[in-house]
């Protein structure tokens, strides 16, 4: 049976478009919000990936940083992101949702316990940023086996040799990190040059469907719509912060991005 | 399955092929974009520690610009104070950076060179690091980078003056709890952004394994010229020796033993002295005593102070350099084997073990060493006249001179 994941690919491929994925921390910012902003951005949004906050996120920049420790400082527990997804995949069904954080929390929490409650809350792929490969390999195996999508990423800084073997053992999607750089940096590479990056990784495997992260914004996204799917996430996150800055709400200056980001793509 | 440590094999190599120590400390965790520049730093790496023209660029360095050996003094006045054990003082501290961070500054500058790297980036506490870094980093040309939490840029002030003499640019890290923690991530955040210009540096035996064994590689010059020191003085490695360091991230304890592991501990006994915080708080930096559980930070998997959910825990130390939520999968892993035993002092037990040492002695250890100092003064008096107790004096206290001010009213060096 095809993924959920797969599915919605598929799906946009049909449309001749690129898939939206977007990234938002789970309470930020609060529990409540979180899910009131996934609710709403899901009307845009292919992909809803809901990040589980962490304290030390050694690859996410200022924007995620921030969001994460509102989230934390407002008491955010693991069971929250299940509780979150749960919810949410009441209201969109057949709508994928990925968790997305590092991995010291998935190894608190317990790897087999943290699956089975994916399974429940109706999860469908996992992003772990810091359990590279091989690393991850008993994880990855252990998420194929319910079904759950462990979703593999590359570098600029991965050699090919290495890109080969990762996608070997990756599911039905993998993320392409666009340069070198934390989350919420600059584009500073050209989207021509990521392009052909991903042109030539989509050569190695071009069922993978392969998504690209890092640097996608409002200007950025359209030079980047010939790929299977775009993730943005700091941008989200900062409209987040501009808005409580603001006393603006949040879920309403969300949605408007999010809008606005999808327009550019279709 | 038990854990076992190899005899004949420096502990830094006794690592399985994912570079974990028993299977169970250490690792690379770490993201994508550093695989490749962590996978190119462990073939440089192996490669010159075969090379001998290294080695003797690395030896030419420790000799002419650290000036090895540094000194192991007998502690006259304390022994006869505290009437029990010998006690005795390895000055690591007197060097032109007056800490051991000076080792593995200069490994990793010399790597960095070999590497066509012309940038270099660490992570300081308090700041001993930092200094080191910018200072050796000065001298063979590389410009250097510091990331120092704002509660260390304030506390560990005397230091930060000294890197910026030396050129370095000196980055406050805002995020966290602004002290040590939070400044191994800003650094390891920068190199991965630009890893292909950038060596990046760690100030102590942690992170992702290649680091953990650099770092060890160079302060194991410390138990060398130890070893040395003591068949010297005694005609052979005393029979009831016990060596005292106080660990943070763990660097300075690694290289004062590593000599010394494979014999048995009846004879030679490691003790690791982690820093307990102040008397009046429940916080403190002491994972191993105070058996926190396994976690994974900065890339490696090592006993952490942590939450339930696996949130980093908030530490307190009165020393910056010891102030860290996780330590050093090798200490993890001579703890677990039973090598070493650890145990905390309090910030209040290290100040007045400060305030003895350098009373009586012609010594001054900065606060972090003075741990060390604080449990061997509890222990002497209960121990024989023929045991010795040897202290790894890792740091000057200059750098801590207006704490001790304000905590005890004045500071002599």
């Amino acid at each position: 049976m095809k993924s959920e994941i797969q599915l919605t690919f598929e799906n946009c491929k049909r449309e001749n478009r690129p898939a939206l994925l977007t990234y938002t921390v789970a309470s930020d910012p609060n529990k409540k919000k979180s899910l009131q902003i996934i609710n709403s951005i899901a009307r845009y949004a292919d992909i809803i990936e809901l990040g589980f906050p962490h304290s030390t996120p050694v690859g996410d920049g200022g924007q995620i940083q921030t969001s994460s420790n509102r989230a934390i400082k407002n008491g955010f527990k693991m069971r929250d992101s299940f509780q979150i997804a749960n919810k949410f995949k009441k209201n969109y069904k057949n709508k994928p949702v990925i968790l997305m954080g590092y991995y010291n929390m998935i190894y608190q929490y317990g790897e087999n316990r943290f699956l089975k409650d994916c399974k429940k809350s109706g999860v469908s792929g996992i992003i772990c940023v810091d359990l590279p490969w091989p690393e991850n390999k008993d994880f990855a195996k252990k998420c194929k086996k319910k079904s759950i999508n462990f979703i593999q990423l590359l570098a600029p800084t991965t050699t090919k040799d290495r890109m080969k073997k990762i996608i070997k053992d990756s599911h039905d999607m993998v993320y392409y990190i666009s340069m070198l750089s934390t989350t919420g940096g600059k584009l500073k590479v050209s989207p021509r040059k990521i392009l052909e990056n991903y042109k030539k990784i989509k050569r190695m495997n071009s069922k993978k469907n392969l998504v690209i992260g890092f640097g996608i914004t409002e200007k950025t996204i359209k030079s980047l719509k010939s790929a299977d799917g775009l993730v943005v996430g700091s941008l989200l996150c900062k409209t987040i912060t501009n808005s409580l800055k603001m006393r603006q709400n949040p879920v309403t200056k969300l949605d408007k991005v999010v809008y606005n980001l999808k327009k550019k793509i279709i | 399955m038990s854990l076992k440590i190899k005899k004949g094999i420096p502990l830094i190599d006794q690592h399985d092929k994912n570079g974990m120590w028993g299977g169970k400390f250490g690792g690379n965790f770490v993201p994508e974009t550093l695989k490749k520049p962590i996978e190119d730093l462990e073939k440089l790496f192996s490669k010159l520690r075969k090379d001998q023209s290294f080695i003797k660029e690395r030896d030419y360095y420790f000799e002419n610009y650290v000036g090895t050996p540094t000194p192991l003094i007998k502690l006259d006045n304390l022994t006869d104070h505290l009437g029990g054990a010998q006690l005795w003082a390895k000055v690591v501290s007197e060097n032109p950076g007056t800490a051991h961070k000076v080792y593995a500054c200069i490994v990793h500058c010399l790597i960095a060179k070999r590497a066509g790297k012309r940038y270099v980036c660490t992570d300081t506490g308090a700041g001993m690091q930092g200094k080191n870094l910018a200072m050796v980093a000065k001298k063979f040309g590389l410009r250097a980078k510091i990331f120092m939490g704002v509660r260390d840029l304030v506390r560990q002030k005397k230091n930060v003056d000294v890197m910026k003499k030396y050129g370095a640019e000196v980055v406050p890290v805002t995020s966290g709890s602004q002290t040590l923690v939070d400044a191994v991530s800003e650094s390891m955040r920068y190199w991965v952004a630009n890893c292909q210009d950038v060596h990046m540096v760690i100030g102590s035996t942690v992170g992702p394994s290649i680091f953990v064994k650099i770092s060890g590689y160079s302060t194991s010059q410390i138990s060398r010229e130890l070893k040395v020191q003591l068949i010297e003085e005694f005609g052979e490695i005393p029979n009831k020796l016990k060596l005292l360091n106080c660990v943070g991230g763990g660097s300075s304890a690694y290289g004062f033993w590593s000599e010394f592991i494979d014999y048995d501990k009846k004879h030679v006994s490691l003790i690791g002295v982690e820093a307990g915080g102040s008397k009046k708080s429940k916080l403190h930096a002491a994972p191993l005593s105070n058996n926190s559980k396994l976690g994974v930070l900065h890339g490696a998997k090592a006993y952490c102070i942590q939450n339930n959910d696996g949130q980093i825990g908030e530490t307190e130390s009165l020393s910056s350099g010891l102030d860290y939520p996780s330590v050093s999968p090798l200490h993890c892993f001579l703890k677990d084997t039973g090598r070493a035993e650890y145990t905390s002092a309090t910030d209040e037990e290290a100040l007045n073990a400060y305030k003895l040492v350098s009373k009586l002695e012609n010594i001054s250890p900065s606060l972090e060493p003075s741990h060390a100092f604080a449990t061997a003064i509890s222990l002497a008096p209960k121990l024989s006249k023929d045991t010795i107790l040897c202290i790894d004096s890792c740091g000057h206290s200059l750098k801590d001179s207006d704490i001790i001010k304000e905590k005890l009213g004045f500071y002599t060096e």
